[in-house]
C-alpha cells in the first residue's frame, strides 16, 4: 500500500511539470497583461504538434535532434505568440476584460482549425526521448525514466524563473508593470515591447510543455481545452500572477489525480474542480496570491440603462410581430433555425442578466442551461413524466443548482467569480458525463419528445415563442424594478451600495438564481427541441457560445443579448454549411468583430448615433 | 534660448467631463513654478495631460522645443520629463533598489547624473532601507522613494503632483528641503500644490489654475503681497 502511495505520488509530480509550464506562462501574462488567455492551451497544443514534426524530422533518434526539436518548437511557440500579440491583443488592450477573452477565445478556434488542416484529425503519437526509453524499479513498481526526468524538470523551471524575475531588468521591470503598468509606461520603459515579449515569453513556456508531452500521451486535437481548464484551475488555486502558486497547485493538482483515479475513479473530474471551490471559498486570492491592490484603472463608468424609448419599443414590437408571423412564410427549415434562435436567445438574456446589471461574468453558464435540459429529460426518462411538468420542473432544476453554487459565487467578483463559475459548470459537466447509470454518460439521453399537441415544427416554435418571449420581458422588468437599481449599485460601488443598506451579496445571490433559472427554460425547451441531451450541452463550448451572444450584443445594453443571440447563431450556422473550416472562419470574425467593435454590435450603433447627435449639436 | 516647456491652449476630457478648458503657461530652465488652485480645479490632470497619461484633445505642448503633445507617456519620458504621481505608486512588492532600477535611464547630456548612492545622500533614510519592499515603509518614506525613483531617469524637468499632501509637518519641511536641493542642482521642477505656506518656501513663479483655465501667473513674491488674488482663487 505505501509503495503505491509513493508510485502515484511520482506520477503526480510528473503530470504536474508540464501543467506548471502551461499554467505559470499564463499566470504571467494575466499579471502583466491583465489579459485571460484562453488560448493558451491552444499554444500548449500547437508546442505538441510542432514537436511532432520536428523531432522526426531532425532524427528522433539522436539526443539533439529530439532535444534541438522540443526547444525548436517552444521557441516556434513563443514566435506565434509574438504574432497574435502584436496582430491582436494590442489592438484591445484598453477593451473590456471580458472582450479580450473573446478575441482570445477567437484565436483557439482559429488555431484548432489550422492544427487540423496541417496534422490532420487523427492522434500523433510523438517519439521517445533517446536515453530515456527505459524504467527503473521504484518501491517494486517499474517507473518509466522519463517521468523522473519531467519531476526534475519542473524546479529546475521554477528556479530559473525565479532568478529570471529576481535578478534580470527584464524580471524586475515585469514585476512592476504586474502591480502598476501605467506607472512603469511614465518612467520611460516602452510597455508595448514589455506585453509583447512577456506574452511571446508564456506562449513559449506552454509550447515547451507540449512539447514535453511527446513521450507520454498521444497528440491530438483536443488537448487545448482539456489543458486550458485545467490551466486555468492550477492558476486561480495558486493565485493570479504567482509563479511558485502555480508550481504549488499544479503538484496538488496532479497529485490530486493521480490518487483520484486509484479511489474515486469515477469522479477524477469533479474532484479538481471540487477542490478550487473550496480553495477560492477559504483563500479567494488562491493559495499565494494576494488581493490585487487598487488598480489604475480609475472609475469605469457604465453607461445608463434606460428603458426603451418609443423608436426601441416599435423596433422590439415589429421584430416581434415578424416572428410570429414567420412560420406563415419561412419554410420549415429555417423554422427549425428560428426556434434554436429564439431559445438562444433567453439563454443569453440570462446570462445578461447576471453580467450586465450584475457585473457578474459567467464563463459557465452552459451549466444551468444543461441542468435545464437534463432536468426534463431525467423527469421523462425516470418520472415517466410528459412534457408539460417536465417542462416546470426542469428550471427548478437550474434555479437550485444556481442558488448553491451562486452562494460561493457572490462571494468573489471579477476574473475569480467567472474562474469559479467555470469550475462549477466542469462539475456539472463531469457529473453527467461521468455518472452514466443515471444520465447515460457521453451516449447522453435520447427520446425526449415533446407532447403531441407540440409536435409539429410550427407548434413547437410557437411555444419556444412564448415562453421565451415572456421569460427574456421578465427579465427586462426585473432590470428596470428595484431588484435590477439595487443590483447595478452593487456592481457600480458595492462599498457605497452597502453602506446605504443594500445587502450586495443577497441581492447579487437572487439574480444568480434568477439567471440560473431563466438558463434552465431555455434549457428544458432546447431539450425537446432536439429530442435528446449529452453532456455537451453544458460544456466550456456552449459556455463560451453564451459569452459570444452577450459580448457580441454588447453587455451594457438591454437588447444586446437578443441581437448578439441572433448575430451569433446565424453566423455560426451559415459558416457550418459554407466551408469545412467554420471553426477558423469563425474565430476570425469574433476577433476582428472584437477589434472593429470593442463595444458589442449594439454598444457601437449606439455610439454611432451619438455620436452623430453630438457633430449635429455643435 | 527658448522657454523649456510651452503650454498653450491645452484641453483634456475624463469621459465627458471637460476638466481641462484651455491651459497656458510656460515655464523657464532651472525655475520652479508652483501650479495652484483648489480641490478638482484641474492640478493634477495638467500634469497627466503633459506626461501623455491623459491624451489632450487641443492644444499644444512643447518641451525643449518639440512639441510632445500625442506622444506616449514612456516617450516622453525619454525625452527627459519625470512624473511624481499624487498617490505615492511605488512599487510595494519590489524593494527600494528594485524600485529605484524600473526607473533607471541612461544618462543625458546638460543635467544633472543621478545613481543609488546619490540619492540615498539626498535621502539618507531610503539608503538604510534598501531591501525592504515599499509596501512597509510609511507614507514618508514612500512619497520619498517616489521622487528618487522618478530622479533615476535623469530627468531635466520633473512634475511633482501635490508633494506634501497627507504628510506630517515636520516630513512637508524635509520634502521642502528636498525641493530646494534639487533646485541647487539646476533641476527645473512643476509643482501641484493646495498649500501656500509649502509653494512659498520653494517656488520662484506661480501659476493659478481654477475650472481648467490658468487665472493669474506671476512671481511667488507678488501673490503672497496680494491678498485680493489669493482670496480669489486659493481660499476654501
Amino acid at each position: 500500500m505505501f509503495d503505491l502511495i509513493l508510485t502515484q505520488s511520482l506520477n503526480g509530480l510528473a503530470s504536474a511539470s508540464s501543467l506548471f509550464l502551461v499554467a505559470s506562462g499564463l499566470s504571467i501574462i494575466f499579471g502583466v497583461t491583465r489579459i485571460v488567455n484562453f488560448a493558451h492551451g491552444s499554444l500548449y497544443m500547437l508546442g505538441a504538434y510542432l514537436a511532432v514534426t520536428l523531432v522526426n524530422a531532425l532524427g528522433p533518434a539522436s539526443g539533439l535532434g529530439f532535444w534541438g526539436g522540443v526547444l525548436l518548437a517552444a521557441l516556434l511557440v513563443g514566435l506565434v505568440g509574438l504574432v497574435i500579440e502584436v496582430t491582436v491583443l494590442r489592438r484591445i488592450y484598453q477593451a473590456p476584460e471580458l472582450f479580450q477573452l473573446l478575441a482570445t477565445f477567437g484565436i483557439v478556434l482559429m488555431i484548432q482549425d489550422i492544427a487540423l488542416a496541417s496534422w490532420g484529425a487523427e492522434d500523433r503519437l510523438g517519439p521517445r526521448a533517446p536515453g530515456f526509453k527505459s524504467f527503473v524499479i521504484l518501491f517494486g513498481n517499474r517507473f518509466p525514466t522519463y517521468e523522473l526526468l519531467l519531476i526534475a524538470i519542473g524546479p529546475v523551471v521554477l528556479a530559473l524563473l525565479w532568478l529570471l524575475f529576481q535578478k534580470t531588468r527584464w524580471g524586475v521591470l515585469v514585476r512592476a508593470a504586474t502591480q502598476d503598468r501605467e506607472m512603469v509606461g511614465a518612467l520611460g520603459v516602452n510597455q508595448r515591447l514589455l506585453f509583447t515579449s512577456v506574452f511571446a515569453f508564456g506562449a513559449g513556456l506552454a509550447g515547451l510543455g507540449g512539447a514535453l508531452q511527446l513521450p507520454r500521451e498521444a497528440v491530438t486535437l483536443h488537448m487545448d481545452l482539456a489543458m486550458i481548464s485545467e490551466a486555468f484551475v492550477v492558476v486561480v488555486v495558486g493565485g493570479l500572477g504567482s509563479v511558485g502558486g502555480a508550481y504549488l497547485a499544479a503538484v496538488l493538482i496532479g497529485i490530486l489525480h493521480a490518487f483520484g483515479i486509484l479511489i474515486f475513479p469515477k469522479i477524477t473530474l469533479v474532484l479538481v474542480f471540487l477542490v478550487m471551490a473550496v480553495v477560492l471559498v477559504i483563500k479567494p486570492y488562491g493559495l499565494l496570491g494576494r488581493r490585487p491592490v487598487g488598480q489604475t484603472r480609475g472609475p469605469t463608468a457604465e453607461p445608463l440603462l434606460t428603458p426603451a424609448d418609443r423608436a426601441t419599443k416599435l423596433a422590439g414590437l415589429v421584430a416581434l410581430l415578424l416572428l410570429v408571423i414567420a412560420p406563415l412564410v419561412t419554410p420549415d427549415y429555417l423554422l427549425l433555425t428560428l426556434t434554436e434562435l429564439v431559445i438562444f436567445a433567453l439563454f443569453a438574456a440570462s446570462l445578461h442578466f447576471m453580467m450586465g446589471p450584475g457585473g457578474m461574468a459567467s464563463f459557465g453558464h452552459a451549466a444551468y442551461f444543461g441542468l435545464g435540459a437534463y432536468g426534463a429529460a431525467l423527469a421523462v426518462k425516470w418520472l415517466g413524466a410528459p412534457m408539460e411538468p417536465a417542462l416546470v420542473f426542469a428550471p427548478f432544476l437550474a434555479g437550485i443548482a444556481g442558488l448553491v453554487f451562486g452562494w460561493f459565487c457572490v462571494r468573489l467578483s471579477g476574473v475569480y467569480l467567472a474562474m469559479l463559475t467555470l469550475a462549477f459548470a466542469q462539475i456539472a459537466w463531469a457529473t453527467a458525463f461521468q455518472w452514466v447509470d443515471l444520465t447515460g454518460g457521453d451516449n447522453g439521453i435520447l427520446g425526449v419528445w415533446p407532447s403531441g399537441w407540440a409536435v409539429s415544427k410550427t407548434a413547437f416554435y410557437y411555444l419556444a415563442l412564448m415562453a421565451c418571449g415572456v421569460a427574456v420581458l421578465a427579465l427586462r422588468f426585473a432590470i428596470f424594478s428595484p431588484l435590477g437599481y439595487a443590483l447595478r449599485a452593487a456592481r457600480d460601488n458595492p462599498l457605497r451600495a452597502e453602506a446605504i443598506g443594500i445587502d450586495v451579496m443577497r441581492v447579487q445571490w437572487v439574480a444568480f438564481t434568477v439567471a440560473a433559472f431563466a438558463a434552465g427554460i431555455a434549457g428544458a425547451l432546447f431539450a425537446f427541441f432536439k429530442g435528446s441531451v449529452f453532456p455537451t450541452y453544458m460544456a466550456i463550448p456552449r459556455s463560451v457560445d453564451a459569452l459570444l451572444m452577450v459580448l457580441l450584443g454588447g453587455v451594457q445594453t438591454v437588447s444586446g443579448p437578443i441581437v448578439g443571440a441572433f448575430a451569433y447563431a446565424g453566423l455560426s450556422e451559415q459558416l457550418t454549411k459554407l466551408t469545412m473550416y467554420w471553426r477558423f472562419a469563425l474565430g476570425l470574425a469574433i476577433v476582428l468583430l472584437v477589434v472593429l467593435f470593442p463595444r458589442g454590435l449594439v454598444g457601437g450603433f449606439l455610439a454611432l448615433r451619438e455620436r452623430r447627435l453630438a457633430t449635429e449639436g455643435a | 534660448m527658448g522657454a523649456l516647456l510651452e503650454v498653450s491652449g491645452l484641453e483634456a476630457y475624463y469621459g465627458r467631463a471637460h476638466i481641462l478648458q484651455g491651459v497656458g503657461f510656460a515655464m523657464a530652465r532651472g525655475e520652479v513654478l508652483a501650479l495652484m488652485g483648489r480641490n478638482g480645479a484641474g492640478k493634477s490632470t495638467t500634469m497627466k495631460a503633459l506626461m501623455g497619461l491623459v491624451p489632450p484633445a487641443r492644444g499644444s505642448v512643447s518641451f525643449e522645443g518639440r512639441r510632445i503633445d500625442g506622444r506616449e507617456p514612456f516617450e516622453i519620458a525619454r525625452l527627459g520629463i519625470g512624473y511624481v504621481p499624487e498617490e505615492r505608486r511605488v512599487f510595494s512588492e519590489l524593494s527600494v533598489m528594485e524600485n529605484l532600477a524600473v526607473g533607471q535611464r541612461p544618462l543625458r547630456e546638460g543635467v544633472p547624473h543621478w545613481t543609488p548612492d546619490r540619492l540615498f545622500a539626498l535621502f539618507p533614510n531610503l539608503g538604510r532601507m534598501r531591501d525592504r519592499p515599499a509596501g512597509a515603509m510609511s507614507g514618508g518614506e514612500q512619497q520619498m522613494l517616489t521622487i528618487a525613483r522618478t530622479l533615476m531617469g535623469n530627468p531635466s524637468l520633473v512634475l511633482l503632483d501635490e508633494p506634501s499632501e497627507g504628510l506630517a509637518p515636520v516630513i512637508v519641511e524635509e520634502m521642502a528641503r528636498t525641493i530646494l536641493a534639487l533646485k541647487g542642482e539646476r533641476l527645473s521642477i512643476l509643482l501641484s500644490e493646495q498649500n501656500l505656506h509649502f509653494a512659498g518656501q520653494v517656488a520662484d513663479r506661480v501659476a493659478i489654475i481654477e475650472k481648467g483655465v490658468i487665472r493669474f501667473t506671476g512671481a511667488m513674491d507678488t501673490l503672497k503681497a496680494d491678498e485680493t488674488v489669493r482670496a480669489q482663487y486659493l481660499s476654501v
